[in-house]
């Protein structure tokens, strides 16, 4: 009787016991998966937001207009609304620094990765960490004290701000990224490739050029890309190198705004909130958003086919 | 290479190999010569106005008075909060993903939000930051709402290296602990989370330099560039911080006060070297006592 009780007793106990620690480790579960719908949340969040002031802005001002227009003045009488020279600075900034950073960028991760000798990579490689950690306020410092004198020495007709002062230093930020994804690339192509080629007789010259870098090209262009979304997103540097007029044109000598600087032009400003022109942030940051958004996205899809293409 | 070439014994083929080498050699190099060239001008440009009394004074209008207090202290508050914040939801994620969740679609989906996050521009975050924190939830240009924007910004890099180093700690470790009887929870708390804290850590260093040089966020949501106090209520206080410091003074004309901003700078990067280091020691103390 007594033994019998005492068992169903302990018997009790322990799995009120094992209801607890259950109840515990369910309400772990629980926090967990909250912390993991945070992110989620925040994509959420920065497409509410956007297209929240955004679509108030598009009733006032059509959407065609935006995208074609060919003048954008919205903090000046006569205002205009046409995102096209914010977009065109954009993209003389980003496809100039991307002139600089990826040749030279590339045939540094190919040094790093075909020719240089285990000391030398132990001596780059956290060089090159130490400029991809150098904050992007900096590069906008060393652009308007130092590149941008150069430039005007040079090129006496050149404006004090303009886009090849930003190409210089954004070219000079993104150039860590460039090496280091390339270089990621380069190391995953299989060695029996490079083997082949050389027992064929070829110099190593020919395994590079004619072997390794065809074999890693698609991975070779998302990293251009991923590169690219990055000065396309670049704030702080662009903003202090190359000046703050909205400005048709290719020529990269003329000061420009790109969308990211016009969004810092006008959270400095005093635009009160609410009215048209402030909501053109929104727009702009809708249009910087899904510009980078669509970068990102197209250049991961070519990740994740060259490494299916070597598992 | 074409037959011709073969036929005469590709005469140049060592030369241009070589050549080659040289070139890639030389890109290496001017990479290397341009980071030198870069800090040495700043500190050769900053070094006269950096000072004891620079890092205790408040900003000025005129540029020898100017000093960095305000922006150093707001800067600390800054990184302190934001790793509050983010250490433990970004280390939650990275639990949650690597160890609880099935592979379902919700996962792969999550897992690919993460990564598109990491590649959204930081001024982005800004807007989210000015439209959420700022003006829904009414925490003005606070401390605390400058702490959360910078904690979304460098979420997907603590989320990313947690789940780097979770997934490098050995699964034998796993299976001996469930065959001991432990539940999740603390096979994840006694076993996993001290196995992968070096790598943790490292990531946690890295986001916070980020953060530590983030200033396109704390442009969007508002925050000042001139203040003459330092915080004392982080919900309510206006805050600057040393990147938005050195920007208000690089936009300004003067020569002077470019030069202050240089000196702003190099306490900056000397922040960041200290905290670099820091993770450089904690990974190898911790490291020594890995036994796999």
């Amino acid at each position: 009787m007594f033994l019998a009780a005492s068992t169903r007793e302990q018997f009790a106990s322990k799995s009120a016991n094992l209801d607890l620690r259950g109840i515990f480790e369910l309400a772990i579960h629980g926090l967990l998966l909250a912390c993991a719908a945070v992110s989620i949340v925040t994509t959420v969040g920065i497409v509410f937001v956007l297209l929240f002031e955004s679509v108030q802005f598009f009733r006032e001002v059509s959407v065609w207009e935006f995208l074609t227009g060919t003048r954008w003045s919205p903090l000046l009488k006569p205002q205009h609304f046409g995102i096209m020279p914010l977009f065109c600075g954009t993209l003389l900034v980003a496809g100039g620094s991307a002139l600089i950073a990826i040749p030279l960028g590339l045939a540094t991760a190919i040094y790093l990765s075909e020719y240089a000798s285990p000391l030398v990579r132990e001596i780059v490689k956290p060089i090159l960490e130490i400029l991809a950690g150098i904050p992007s306020v900096v590069y906008g410092y060393l652009a308007v004290v130092f590149v941008s004198p150069l430039i005007r020495d040079t090129i006496p007709s050149a404006d004090l701000f303009n886009a090849a002062n930003a190409c210089v230093v954004v070219g000079i930020m993104i150039l860590p990224m460039v090496v280091s994804l390339s270089e990621d690339v380069l190391q995953s192509v299989p060695r029996s490739l490079r083997e082949g080629a050389y027992a064929l007789g070829a110099t190593k010259l020919d395994v590079t050029l004619g072997v390794i870098l065809p074999a890693a090209m698609s991975g070779i262009m998302a990293a251009c890309l991923l590169a690219i979304a990055r000065a396309v997103g670049e704030t702080m540097a662009v903003t202090l190198a190359a000046g703050a007029t909205p400005n048709l044109t290719l020529n990269p000598f003329e000061g420009i705004q790109t969308m990211t600087a016009y969004i810092v032009q006008v959270s400095q400003g005093d635009t009160p909130a609410g009215t048209l022109e402030y909501r053109t942030l929104f727009a702009v940051g809708l249009a910087l958003f899904v510009s980078t958004f669509v970068l990102n996205v197209f250049s991961r899809w070519i990740l994740l086919r060259v490494e299916e293409k070597y598992e | 290479m074409s037959q011709v070439e073969h036929k005469r014994g590709r005469p140049y083929a060592r030369i241009a190999s070589r050549t080659f080498a040289l070139l890639c050699a030389g890109a290496t190099w001017l990479c290397v010569s341009i980071l030198v060239l870069l800090l040495w001008n700043i500190v050769s440009f900053g070094w006269d106005s950096l000072s004891w009394d620079y890092i205790n004074r408040f900003p000025s209008r005129f540029a020898e008075k100017a000093g960095i207090k305000p922006a150093l202290v707001g800067s600390l508050y800054l990184i302190g909060l934001t790793a509050l914040f983010s250490v433990p939801i970004g280390v939650g994620s990275a639990i949650y993903l690597e160890e609880y969740a099935k592979k379902s679609r919700w996962r792969t989906l999550v897992q690919i939000n993460i990564a598109n996050l990491a590649g959204v521009p930081s001024i982005v975050y800004g807007i989210l930051g000015l439209g959420l924190f700022v003006r829904a939830m009414q925490l003005n240009r606070s401390l605390v709402a400058g702490a959360l924007t910078l904690t979304l910004v460098v979420l997907p890099i603590v989320i990313l290296a947690t789940q780097e180093s979770l997934r490098a700690t050995p699964s034998t470790i796993r299976q001996a602990s469930y065959a001991l009887g432990a539940t999740r929870w603390q096979t994840v708390w006694y076993q996993l989370l001290p196995a992968a804290l070096p790598g943790i850590m490292t990531g946690v260093i890295l986001a916070l330099s980020r953060a530590l040089g983030e200033a396109a966020p704390l442009v969007a949501i508002g925050a000042a560039t001139y203040v003459r106090f330092l915080p004392e209520d982080i919900f309510n206080d206006e805050f600057t911080a040393l990147p938005l410091q050195i920007f208000s003074w690089t936009s300004q004309p003067q020569k002077g006060f470019h030069e202050v901003a240089a000196a702003g700078i190099v306490v900056l990067l000397v922040v960041l070297i200290c905290m670099n280091a820091l993770a450089v020691v904690l990974r190898y103390r911790f490291s020594k006592n890995k036994r796999w």
